[in-house]
């Protein structure tokens, strides 16, 4: 670009998409969707150890409409499936949604007439986590890999 | 002999201890288990009261099961409850059985707790599919109903003069049957992935 070295040291220049998403990616508020045993690992994602706020995504939210990211951690019941789309819905946009562990992709082994076989049958994800339960460390990989589409997101221009 | 000074061996921690300690007595030992749960105090009692509805009662493992006929079951239960020996006050859990192709094909197992005499019932009584009616023993114990509905929602086992018999589980417009039977399709008819919400 021709304006680098125009203005002080302390000015940087870049497009406005790049610094929309960089504000975006690095202050993910998740909101708790534990369902089963993978919210305990969500858990320790967020403590002391794992610390999911070096990624600005440890401020856990218990409402959706503070939260950008729906982090749907556990076996999706049929009966729990309209609570979250509901909360799904409640959620400003732009919005995320993690499907944590096999449960929340496929159903897992649970392969039984209540239990939904993935939460995309009735909500958009765009981060599937594998693991049963997936380790602290696969959440953040997760939460980074969101973070890189994120980046390349267009704010301004709809596709 | 008399107790040794509790610090001697420390006074002289080298020296070994020459007299062996005296063995305390066992702890009295427990009643012996009972062979069969026919001669069982509650089975008896039972018995001696319905000799009638009364069939057989097995113990394993110090756990008694009686198993009944279905038409005795109320009044049954109204002895466990108020016979001050038995004093049954705690329905712990009612669940039920499917033996498919057994000509009598289902069981309702009742598991009843006396919290004052610490003791524990297993209750078994048998229904056929096409009169699967138990009569409720909520009037006994308030805290069956809910054990009730649930064998009600999984199995369809109805429950005579139970206060409000519906499902409680599954949502009350399921239509697929009842999931724990054993005919029953595992991923069940379709319901998982029916979404009557906008999606």
């Amino acid at each position: 670009m021709g304006l680098t070295g125009k203005f002080e040291a302390n000015f940087i220049t870049m497009k406005l998409d790049q610094a929309v998403n960089w504000s975006r990616k690095w202050s993910l508020w998740p909101m708790t969707f534990g369902l089963a045993c993978c919210a305990i690992e969500m858990i320790a994602v967020v403590a002391s150890r794992y610390d999911l706020d070096r990624f600005g995504a440890g401020v856990f939210r218990g409402s959706p409409r503070q939260s950008d990211l729906m982090i749907v951690a556990g076996t999706v019941c049929r009966r729990m499936a309209p609570v979250i789309r509901k909360v799904y819905d409640q959620m400003p946009e732009p919005r995320y949604v993690i499907a944590m562990g096999s449960c929340a992709t496929s159903g897992n082994i649970y392969d039984s007439y209540s239990v939904v076989q993935g939460v995309d049958r009735f909500v958009p994800v765009d981060i599937y986590i594998p693991g049963c339960p997936p380790t602290p460390e696969a959440l953040i990989e997760g939460v980074m890999r969101l973070q890189d589409q994120i980046s390349k997101k267009k704010v301004f221009i709809k596709a | 002999m008399s107790q040794e000074p509790p610090d001697k061996t420390q006074e002289t921690p080298n020296k070994p201890v020459e007299e062996p300690k005296k063995v305390p007595p066992p702890p009295p030992k427990p009643p012996p288990l009972k062979v069969s749960g026919e001669e069982h105090p509650i089975a008896r009692k039972v018995r001696d009261a319905f000799p009638g509805g009364y069939i057989s009662a097995t113990l394993f493992r110090a756990d008694i099961s009686i198993e009944i006929k279905k038409e005795d079951l109320f009044s049954i239960c109204l002895l466990l409850r108020d016979d001050p020996e038995l004093d049954f006050d705690y329905p712990v859990h009612i669940s039920s059985v499917d033996y498919l192709r057994e000509k009598v094909r289902f069981e309702v197992v009742y598991e009843f707790f006396s919290i004052k005499k610490k003791h524990q019932v297993r209750i078994k009584t048998r229904v056929t599919e096409d009169d699967c009616v138990v009569d409720s023993v909520t009037p006994i114990w308030k805290g069956a109903n809910y054990l009730e509905r649930e064998v009600y929602d999984m199995m369809g086992i109805r429950f005579n003069n139970h206060p409000d018999l519906k499902r409680i589980l599954l949502p009350d417009d399921y239509e697929e049957g009842y999931p724990l039977r054993k005919n029953f399709p595992v991923q069940g008819r379709g319901w998982r992935d029916t979404f009557d919400f906008p999606h």
